[in-house]
């Protein structure tokens, strides 16, 4: 053997170090698992950290009632085939509780919702420390995560107070009632994402390979339509050949028009390409600090 | 496969007005790492602005309060990647707090880039960025001098400042230094060579990142293995299995190789090693691993696995360089903790020997307090022994934090040689 790593296996090891360090030092841990492909290879690695054991914590879906039916299958089938212990939070049930109230007007979503429920069920369950898939090169206020993200007791990211993080010496300590988010997968890129499924052979829902779909064309971006999906005087609607790259919400995800139907044609396809990885996600969009807005607010 | 593309991390050091933006923005313009939609909005914003040209500076914009001050509060890190390397840049601001958000930035990096203003030359703050590279050990120093193009790609000018720049810099300890004359602005010496300096024969910016040699900088020579936590399963098909799960710092071990656990004097072999993709005869640093021995013994979280033969130094009492990095002063009689690899243990500071004066490298002996962005050698005291090797000999065993247990506060940085 070369007594040197590839940047793949740098950024495996890293990662299970950082999964493995949540594990030794938080009481309560879990996996921010939304079914798009960051938590999906954050879960495997999660997997390569224990093994040959289970992991030993929960994943914690946030379900906002608005997810595409094959997220959640893909989800269900994942979490029996692996024997994952499995928890749902559901946006319903913060309306039911009213602390969430729907948002009104015509691009009403239930994105900034689903903040509060991620909250609301990380204090019933008691989970100090949620890891995500977020990484630092999806937008500007996610370049400035630290991979321990301390969050206070309201769940407030406080990004002009982070503390410094050196060398890999990573600290969470924190006051009863605090939480950390902490971003196993913070250097990997989209592409670099890719380039490690093809290798590990891991298995995605297929909403991200190009497949039929009746769509909304809506200024400019392709929406799935779907009954969530509030009707706009100029949509128009077709059945394009579609996938999607980034998979939240079926109000605000954006497909792409895309022949690309094996994980080698994504690559190809992303390395010719020239948009922006959240180009399509509406959600972004609402103004220049929707993101970061989002973040202080205890979005992950 | 991925082959032999690697990872390079840099940071970059600069005022506000070096052009550091800019080059960021250059580089990873001219490698075509810019989606096409994030080009038309920065051309739009620069139109607005009246501009003619695009302002590249704008790619690296940040958060909310940085756009409306202009300025860089936090280090930011930023992705580009050639057919040959992953880049990660730890982009440091150059004022605010710079000695803190360096030391942040280039905890983690191969190599720095130490950016100059051409009309202006070595500066103060060049000499202060270089001092804390050497200090974090960064083996390599790439000095660009920037905004050739304001002195008319004079390369006595060049000449002249990197000359400047070698007089100071052979007090410090660095292992290698290049200089670029470059324009990021115009994009000379970046990505493309420059056709207004033929006068230089070295190579562009980033060809020298592609060929920055960083494979002696991992130590595969000394075995340290900070213990993580165990790994315990008896369920299923596997029963009864005890592993040890953790990052190998620095050297190589085989299954079969005699191992000893400390603290203590507990010796025995290496029964079977768990890579990522199964169980494997050998592993080298950084691989994450786990051990499974063939004897048995109590061993936890902070315990290091070395071998009998080259062992780290156990420490309870040493000198070390700091870099304290929190609005609170330290205070003398406090007890902090201190987290070494794995190994957290009870910490007070002695003394303080020296601070620096950064702005004349000069040691200020008689100083009994320290503030934030201070970087001094002082005399610490442990509640228990860690095992220790010198910084320049072993980034990951010789370095440490100092976390503050009531507000638990990250305080200092701290390298042990």
């Amino acid at each position: 053997m070369k007594y040197r790593l590839n940047y793949l296996q740098e950024l495996e090891t890293e990662a299970v170090f950082v999964i493995r360090e949540v594990f030794a030092q938080f009481q309560h841990p879990c996996i921010l698992f939304s079914g798009g492909k960051d938590s999906i290879v954050l879960t495997h690695l999660a997997v390569k950290a224990f093994a040959p054991g289970p992991i030993p914590f929960p994943l914690l879906h946030i379900d906002t009632g608005h997810n595409f039916q094959e997220t959640l299958d893909f989800r269900d089938e994942l979490a029996e085939k692996r024997a994952f212990r499995l928890v749902v939070g559901k946006v319903e049930d913060s309306i039911v509780r009213q602390t969430v109230s729907e948002e009104a007007g015509p691009n009403a979503n239930r994105n900034r919702a689903q903040s509060i429920t991620l909250l609301e069920n990380m204090e019933l369950l008691g989970f100090d420390a949620a890891m995500g898939g977020g990484r630092r090169d999806e937008e500007k206020a996610r370049a400035k995560e630290r991979f321990f993200s301390h969050r206070d007791a309201f769940g407030q990211w406080d990004p002009k107070n982070q503390g410094p993080e050196i060398w890999n010496l990573y600290n969470g300590r924190k006051n009863e009632g605090e939480q950390f988010r902490v971003f196993p997968i913070s250097n990997w890129t989209e592409l670099d994402i890719w380039e490690y499924i093809l290798q590990e052979q891991i298995e995605l829902p297929r909403l991200y390979f190009s497949h039929r779909r009746n769509c909304v064309k809506r200024k400019g971006s392709i929406l799935a339509d779907s009954p969530f999906l509030l009707p706009h005087p100029n949509d128009e609607k077709a059945e394009l050949s579609v996938r999607f790259r980034t998979i939240g919400d079926m109000t605000i995800s954006g497909a792409m028009e895309s022949s690309a139907s094996t994980v080698s044609e994504i690559i190809a396809e992303l390395k010719e390409m020239n948009q922006s990885e959240r180009g399509g996600r509406s959600d972004d969009f609402r103004s220049e600090s929707s993101m970061e807005d989002r973040k202080k607010e205890g979005y992950f | 496969m991925n082959g032999t593309k690697d990872i390079l991390r840099f940071t970059t050091a600069g005022s506000v007005d070096d052009g550091k933006s800019t080059l960021i923005g250059r580089l990873l313009y001219d490698c075509e790492q810019i989606p096409q939609d994030q080009i038309e909005l920065v051309q739009r914003i620069s139109e607005r602005k009246g501009l003619t040209e695009i302002d590249l500076s704008l790619f690296t914009d940040g958060l909310k309060d940085e756009r409306a001050q202009g300025i860089t509060i936090d280090v930011a890190y930023r992705y580009f990647t050639t057919e040959k390397r992953k880049f990660i840049i730890a982009d440091t601001p150059g004022h605010l707090q710079y000695t803190r958000n360096m030391v942040t930035g280039a905890s983690t990096a191969n190599a720095a880039i130490i950016l100059i203003d051409a009309r202006k030359g070595v500066l103060e703050q060049t000499r202060r960025h270089s001092f804390i590279a050497s200090l974090l050990h960064i083996q390599h120093l790439i000095v660009c001098v920037n905004k050739m193009d304001l002195v008319d790609f004079s390369k006595a000018q060049f000449d002249q400042i990197s000359a400047s720049f070698l007089d100071f810099s052979a007090k410090l300890d660095i292992i290698d230094v290049q200089f670029i004359p470059i324009s990021a602005l115009q994009g000379d010496n970046v990505v493309h060579r420059s056709e207004k300096m033929t006068w230089f024969q070295g190579a562009t910016l980033l060809h020298t990142l592609e060929n920055l040699s960083v494979a002696n900088e991992v130590n595969q020579i000394d075995f340290r293995f900070p213990v993580q936590h165990p790994i315990r399963v008896d369920e299923g098909s596997v029963q009864d299995y005890r592993a040890y799960a953790g990052q190998i710092a620095s050297g190589i071990i085989r299954v079969g190789d005699e191992v000893q656990v400390l603290p203590g004097d507990a010796r025995t072999t290496v029964k079977t090693i768990q890579g990522m993709n199964g169980n494997v005869t050998e592993a080298c640093a950084p691989q994450s691993i786990s051990i499974v021995l063939a004897d048995e013994f109590d061993i936890s979280r902070g315990d290091m696995i070395v071998k009998p033969t080259n062992q780290a130094e156990q420490l309870s009492q040493f000198s070390a360089m700091l870099c304290w990095m929190s609005a609170k002063p330290f205070v003398s009689a406090k007890k902090y903790v201190i987290r070494h690899t794995t190994r957290e243990a009870k910490l007070v500071i002695k003394s303080i020997q020296y601070v620096y004066d950064l702005n004349e490298l000069k040691r200020m002996e008689g100083i009994q307090e320290l503030n934030m962005n201070d970087i001094a050698r002082v005399d610490v005291q442990l509640s228990a022994p860690i095992f220790v090797d010198s910084f320049r000999k072993n980034k990951a065993t010789g370095s440490f934090i100092i976390i503050d247990e009531q507000s638990n506060e990250t305080v200092a940085a701290g390298m042990i040689f």
